[in-house]
This record gives C-alpha cells, structure tokens and sequence, in this order.
C-alpha cells in the first residue's frame, strides 16, 4: 500500500498546549506515573506460599477430572465423544460392556495424557453426561512423564478431592431455556 | 613508602567498596524495577544452604556466582586480541576515575603512624590539580572499550551497538564539559577536593547558583552513562544487546560492572560538582579540621547524597522512554551546545562584573547570582520551548513530499 493509497486515513494527536509544549508536562507526568506504581500494592502472588484463589473455578481449565454418579459410579457411558473432539488426541478409552442396568457402555480404562493435553476444554464441551470436566487446579507436576499420565483411577480421585470445593457444573445451575428460534408460533 | 601503603589500603577499600555497592545495587535495581512495575522482585535468596532468606539480599552472591560458572563462549569469527582488550579497557577506565573522586572528606588522626600525611584525606590521589581533567580523559577511554568490543565482536548488532556508543559518548562530552566549566569558574580550580570546600564555605550548592549548568550537567551525566532514556548503545529492542552481544560470562560481567560504574562516576560528579559534596548545612561544617564524629558523618552525608542519585537513576529508568537517535543527536547539538555555551558566557561575565553590580544594587552577592543563575535558565528554557517546543506526535505525517515520490 502506497503512501498515498485513499484507503489510509491520516490520524493527527490533539495539539499540545502551552504546558505542554514546555516538556515540563511530560516529563513529571512519566515521574508521578512511575512513583506512583513505586508505592502501590504489589499483585504478584508469592506462589508456594499463598495460591492463586481463582474467582470461578468453574470456567478455569486446569486438569481434568472423572464425575462419579450418585451410586460413586463413573458418570462416564464410553461414547467417545471426548477423545474424537480431543485436538491433542491425549484421550485414550477402553469401552466395555456395562455391568450396570442404566447405560450400555463403560469405560474399562480411561486414560488423559496431561503432558500432551493442551486445556482446550473442548472434552467437557463435547461430553453429553458430563463426566469429564476441567478443574481450577494449575499446579500440576511430576517427576516422570508416566506419572503424568492420568488413568481412571486417578482422575476419580481427583474429582474426590475437588468435589466439595467445585460443584458438578450442571449441579447448581438452572437448566438452560429452550432457545427462541424466531419462527411462527 | 608509608605514602604507598597509605595509598594501596584506600585503593583496596575503594575497590572492595564499589565492587559491593555494584552488586547491591543491582539487586536494589532488581527490586526498584519491580515494585515499579507492582510486582516484588528477588526476595527469595538468604542464607545459602538454609530456608533463612533475608528478603533477598543473597541475590548478589548468587547472581555474581551464576557469571563465574556460565561458560565463557568466545565465537570463532571474532578477532580475538581485541575481543578480550574491550572489556579490560572498559574496566580498567571505570575503575581508574575512582582515584580523584572523595569518597569523603578527611580523616582526623593518622592512627599514631608518623610519616603519613596530616590529616588523611579520603581520596586515592588526594590534591590532584587537575582531578577534573584527569576524570575526563579517562572517563573517555570508555568509548574505546565499548568500540573495540563492538568492532571485535564481527557482529551487526554489536558493530551498531559499538558505533551508537561512540558516537553517543563523543557528542555528549561537550555539553558534559561546558556544564563543568562553570563550576570549575566559579571554583577556580579542577580540584573535586577544592570544588567541595569552596561550597561548603560559601554555603551554596552549585545548582542554586548555576540551575542551567546543573540541567546540562545532569542531562549530560545520564547520557553517559548510557543509562535510559539514552541507552541507544545497547537498546535490546533493537540491537539484542549491543556491543556486548557476543560477550559471556566473566567478560560480561566486566562489562556490565563497568557500566555501573559508569552510572556511579556520574552521581558521585553530579553530587560533589552541584550539591555539595559532603557539606550539609548545620551538620559538618566546613573547616579541614574535624572531630571523628564529624568525619564520618561527612562520609554518610556523601554517600546517601550519592544513592539518593542512583535512586533517581533508577526511577528515571522506567519514567520516560527512548530517545530516537536523530532527537538524541539533536539534544546534543542543537540544544545543550548552545545553551551550555550561554551559560558558559553568562557565567563568565558575572564573574567579571558581578561583585559591582550586586554593590551597585545592595543585593548580597550570593543572591544575585542565585536570581542570574535562575533567569538565565528560565530564558534558556522558554528559549527551547519557542524554538523546539516537544511534540507528542511522532508518528509519520502525511506530506507532499511522500505523495510526490509515490507518483
């Protein structure tokens, strides 16, 4: 694009005034601002220490966990939904035959690779029971890469030790309103 | 002899001293920078090996071991004489300023030792005539550094780095040297030692009665130092990191020592040329005879008037942004030149006619120097202001020029 395409549109800043003009403005002005930041309350978080408390855990993407029914049972109905929406492709299921009367599937073994996931979200998303679902917790690690891969058990045990602090996020929420699709009545 | 250890201890402790200020005042640096930018900065390193952490003041330590262990990478397409010369010349020159600048006033007793000289001076070089001249030349053998590495190194940001530097340094002794003469007038001597005294007996720092020789001065002082808003040499947006781009470990960190200490020479000038050193009124006279008390507490008045600078070189840091090179070089010629040179005149006049006039108006001389020195700056300023008045709008312009050439 030239310099004198029709297209551009020259942005001109408001003229400075007469204080302006002396340099005096500015340069107090850059002063203040930054002795100002000198004395203010600091925002970082001194980590190990204290923790980040997040404002909603319920929109935070940390690691995953496995919702158990109201029977303790994995909510899980092995559709497949997640790993096939998975853009990492770290979700590995292992389907089997239920044992239980109230769905046809199981997962025998389910399997996350937090190394390779990208907390996307797009598994509880795609999830239609809402089995699967991203905690707020962040400081995850390990000492190996198998240890951090998370198997059922573990994902179970992560939705034990979050449950009470973070809600199913269906739990506590209204249903959603059938939409108005604006057609005739 | 005596003379020569006398003058071996005071090198030891000035070495022994700027070496730890420098890496304390890295880590205060450290956490200006972070508090300015609301956060806390290093706070975790204390005691090695313990929990204890002392709100960081292990850092130092820390980050001067972390220099000794990095390896030292010396890139194969360097030339390699001038690669290792640069920041041993840069060291050298920091350090060397140090001999003639106080780092207090006098010390009352020589400790029982015949022989020394009566009363010791806390000077490396004590009386030496031409201090200020000597502080110059050597302070100029810094450009040398910065371009050696720069050319050294083989490298376009270092080669660009190295040239910005120079040309940075040599523009800006000018004015740096034409806000001192001022002083040295008024002082009549190139002595620090002398140029002190001669504020703490007539009880007026130089920048209440020279403010436009002090606004230079400083201005000067920062620019070289190389410190922002003038780091152009080194400026990491656009050059990675100048001429010491290709440098490593411990040659690094002579180079990186050199520059504070670059910054240090510049307060303690700043200090002991426009506020006087270490006289403050009511607390440590004004004599060369002193009492232990008084001795020392011209050491801490000096020092702290000192920090108080450094503190202000740090602040300054993160107030403005930039200079562009064009407006750096137009700072310098344009602007501090001609009214380094006002001042020069204004001053010298004065201190021709000065005593009659003020006679002549029944005005004490200290006064009407103080009002000259202030009108002075007041017509300098409204000057630039008229002339070059700052504008916030840097962004390209639309102009007939541009549309000619795009025809």
């Amino acid at each position: 694009m030239k310099p004198n395409d029709p297209d551009i549109r020259w942005v001109k800043e408001p003229p400075m005034g007469p204080t302006g003009k002396t340099y005096l403005s500015l340069f107090l002005g850059g002063f203040t601002t930054t002795l100002k930041h000198l004395v203010s309350k600091k925002k970082t978080i001194p980590f190990p220490d204290r923790h980040y408390e997040c404002p909603d855990p319920l929109i935070y993407r940390g690691v995953h966990r496995l919702n158990r029914d109201d029977q303790g049972r994995v909510k899980c109905v092995a559709c497949f939904l997640c790993s096939t929406a998975c853009p990492a492709y770290c979700i590995d299921i292992v389907a089997a035959e239920s044992p239980w009367p109230d769905r046809e599937k199981y997962p025998e073994s389910f399997t996350i690779d937090e190394l390779r996931c990208i907390y996307c979200g797009m598994c509880e998303e795609a999830c239609p029971v809402d089995a699967i679902e991203l905690t707020s917790l962040f400081d995850l690690s390990g000492k190996s890469r198998e240890e951090m891969i998370f198997d059922k058990e573990k994902l179970l045990a992560v939705y034990d030790m979050t449950k009470d602090a973070e809600p199913r996020r269906t739990a506590g929420r209204p249903p959603t309103p059938p939409r108005d699709t604006g057609g005739p009545s | 002899m005596l003379f020569f250890f006398e003058t071996l201890i005071k090198i030891a402790l000035l070495i022994a001293g700027l070496m730890t200020a420098a890496a304390y005042l890295v880590l205060v640096e450290r956490w200006m920078a972070a508090w300015i930018q609301d956060r806390v900065g290093p706070n975790r390193v204390g005691v090695p090996l313990t929990k204890i952490r002392l709100f960081g003041l292990g850092q130092p330590a820390a980050d001067g071991g972390k220099f000794f262990f990095k390896e030292e990478f010396t890139p194969g397409h360097v030339d390699r004489a001038l690669y290792f010369l640069g920041p041993m010349i840069m060291l050298t020159a920091a350090l060397a300023v140090f001999a003639v600048i106080p780092f207090g006033s006098v010390l009352p007793t020589r400790f029982g030792v015949e022989g020394l000289s009566e009363p010791i001076r806390l000077v490396v070089a004590p009386g030496m005539a031409a201090g200020l001249v000597y502080v110059f030349a050597v302070n100029g053998l810094a450009v040398y550094g910065a371009l050696l590495s720069g050319w050294a190194s083989n490298n376009k940001y270092s080669l660009l780095g190295g040239l910005r530097s120079a040309a940075q340094l040599v523009s800006y002794e000018l004015p740096l040297g034409l806000g001192i003469l001022g002083v040295v007038l008024v002082a009549g001597s190139l002595d620090l030692e002398t140029i002190i005294s001669h504020q703490a007996q007539s009880g007026a720092w130089n920048f209440m009665l020279q403010p436009l020789g002090f606004v230079i001065f400083f201005v000067a002082g920062f620019a070289e130092s190389g410190r922002l808003p003038f780091d152009l040499a080194e400026s990491e947006q656009e050059l990675v990191g100048g001429y010491h781009t290709e440098y490593s470990g411990v040659k690094l960190l002579m180079i990186m020592v050199s520059e504070y200490l670059h910054m240090f020479t510049a307060s303690f000038l700043i200090v002991i040329l426009f506020f006087g050193g270490w006289h403050f009124w009511g607390l440590t006279g004004s004599s060369d005879v002193v009492t232990w008390p008084v001795a020392l507490l011209r050491v801490v008045v000096l020092l702290g008037k000192v920090l108080l600078t450094i503190l202000f070189f740090m602040v300054a840091r993160w107030s403005w942004p930039r200079f562009r090179f064009d407006q750096l070089m137009g700072l310098a010629w344009k602007v501090m030149l001609p009214l380094g040179l006002l001042n020069l005149v204004v001053l010298a006049v004065w201190m021709e006619y000065g005593r009659a006039v003020a006679e002549a108006t029944g005005l004490s001389y200290l006064a009407a120097t103080a009002a000259v020195g202030w009108g002075t700056l007041a017509v300098a300023w409204l000057a630039v202001v008229w002339f070059a008045p700052s504008a916030s709008d840097n962004r390209p312009q639309r102009s007939p020029v541009v549309q000619e050439v795009c025809r």
